[in-house]
């Protein structure tokens, strides 16, 4: 887990007002294929997730970018996200409690977060997309939607990137 | 051409000064336009030329103003003047919209003195008109101008202060933001004209990369009443947008040629020099619009 967890401040922008509060601890799992790639020079993507629900406005869940470097530099080509930049990304400062993370190797990525904790929001039910948006420098872009309905029990969800992402899944529990 | 013959060799010269009126676009290529993080820089191609966005023909000379998203001037740094096209640099250091613009304002024309023809000289304004025609001149023709040109850049969320209008010349005020637009979604703009919606304008649309394919693909708009219009941007990349209350003289007309003109053709702001006048206010507008893909 190389996401930054810290408590209190993050659960103060994780806890949208669109989202409003319900009982139980929601648990979202979501694994991320990173496609290993035979290219002459390759650079880990930047990778943000977040939450789109209808009349509501999108929720970052976790951006994955180069943050140690010097003078957030790597900050500069958090556009190339360029859908979540346009989204969300760009309201927002970085690094962003609990939603900055490093970048990761190609692999399957995992990824937890509990409701109310973090970046994650207690969803109401209703009818979500959670997407996922890689951009890698030197590289492609993809994004991939995973339309899913939360009854407030249980959710999953599976989509394939073909380029820049490889299988999505998630499962969303309380 | 709105200009008659001896006209438009000055006016040739003075290209940067009256790029609506000729066929050359005059344009401000930034580097980028939507910008993340807290520090960066734009550079910036500035030219005059047919072919879009391809330094070819002449820079665009001027020294831009820059206005910042707090409404404070900023500064163009790095400066340069080469043989085909201008560069400069902005330092971004604010969150929010820049607005770089040239704004050209000018009378072209010409007087007869003692029987003959002389040219007013370049860079006269209306300020300095009355100095520049001398006593005992006649058939005093002038044309003026007041051209826009102008980007927006934005680091970080899209903000709103740049576009406060002057009240001067064609302005644009967001219905949508310049810098959020995207391929296949439809954009509004709304253009005012001395402060005031500025009507049936007529509106240009040039997706860049002219030089590599066979169509312009031009784009012909007009504003409705509230001096707004919609595009919908085909592809992604580079747009030049111009926007004036001229309608485009029909070329093989000739010189002088009466045709058809626009409501805003031919009537002159308040102030101006009276005389044989047989031109309208040459008013315009230019940004270049960056458009992302979906």
């Amino acid at each position: 887990m190389q996401i930054r967890l810290t408590g209190l401040t993050a659960a103060a922008i994780g806890a949208g007002s669109l989202f409003p509060a319900a009982a139980g601890a929601q648990t979202l799992n979501l694994s991320i294929d990173i496609p290993r790639l035979r290219v002459a020079e390759y650079h880990k993507p930047y990778v943000a997730v977040w939450l789109e629900k209808q009349s509501a406005t999108p929720h970052t869940l976790s951006v994955w970018y180069d943050v140690d470097k010097r003078g957030g530099e790597g900050t500069k080509w958090l556009r190339d996200i360029r859908q979540w930049w346009r989204t969300s990304g760009r309201g927002m400062t970085f690094p962003a409690d609990g939603v900055s993370g490093a970048t990761r190797a190609p692999g399957t990525q995992k990824l937890q977060l509990v409701a109310g904790r973090g970046a994650m929001p207690r969803l109401t039910p209703g009818e979500y997309t959670l997407v996922v948006e890689a951009a890698r420098e030197v590289g492609g872009r993809e994004m991939v939607r995973i339309p899913f309905s939360w009854n407030g029990k249980a959710a999953s969800g599976t989509r394939a990137g073909s380029t820049e992402l490889g299988t999505v899944t998630f499962t969303l529990k309380r | 051409m709105y200009l008659r013959k001896p006209l438009i060799a000055a006016a040739a010269v003075a290209a940067i000064a009256a790029p609506a009126a000729l066929a050359h676009r005059m344009w401000l290529l930034p580097s980028s336009t939507t910008l993340s993080g807290t520090d960066n820089w734009v550079t910036v191609d500035a030219a005059v030329s047919n072919d879009l966005f391809y330094f070819d023909h002449q820079p665009l000379r001027a020294v831009p103003a820059v206005t910042q998203p707090d409404g404070s001037e900023g500064k163009v740094e790095n400066h340069s003047v080469g043989r085909y096209r201008a560069t400069f640099d902005v330092h971004l250091t604010q969150q929010g919209t820049y607005r770089v613009a040239v704004v050209n304002q000018g009378v072209f024309g010409s007087y007869k003195l003692n029987g003959e023809t002389k040219m007013l000289p370049r860079g006269t304004t209306t300020a300095t008109l009355a100095v520049a025609i001398p006593a005992g001149a006649t058939d005093v023709q002038t044309s003026e101008s007041f051209a826009r040109n102008e980007i927006f850049v934005t680091q970080g969320a899209p903000t709103g202060t740049v576009f406060k209008p002057t009240g001067k010349g064609l302005e644009l005020v967001p219905v949508t933001h310049p810098n959020d637009l995207v391929a296949g979604e439809a954009a509004t703009f709304q253009f005012l004209l001395n402060g005031k919606p500025g009507a049936n304008l007529y509106v240009t649309a040039i997706p860049g990369g002219s030089r590599y394919r066979d169509a312009l693909k031009q784009m012909d708009l007009r504003t409705d009443a509230q001096g707004k219009v919609s595009v919908t941007w085909p592809e992604p990349g580079m747009y030049w947008l111009n926007v004036t209350p001229n309608a485009p003289r029909i070329d093989g007309e000739g010189p002088g040629a009466g045709g058809a003109r626009s409501p805003g053709a031919g009537q002159r702001p308040a102030g101006s020099t009276g005389g044989a006048m047989p031109r309208g206010p040459r008013v315009s507008y230019t940004t270049t619009l960056e458009v992302l893909a979906p």
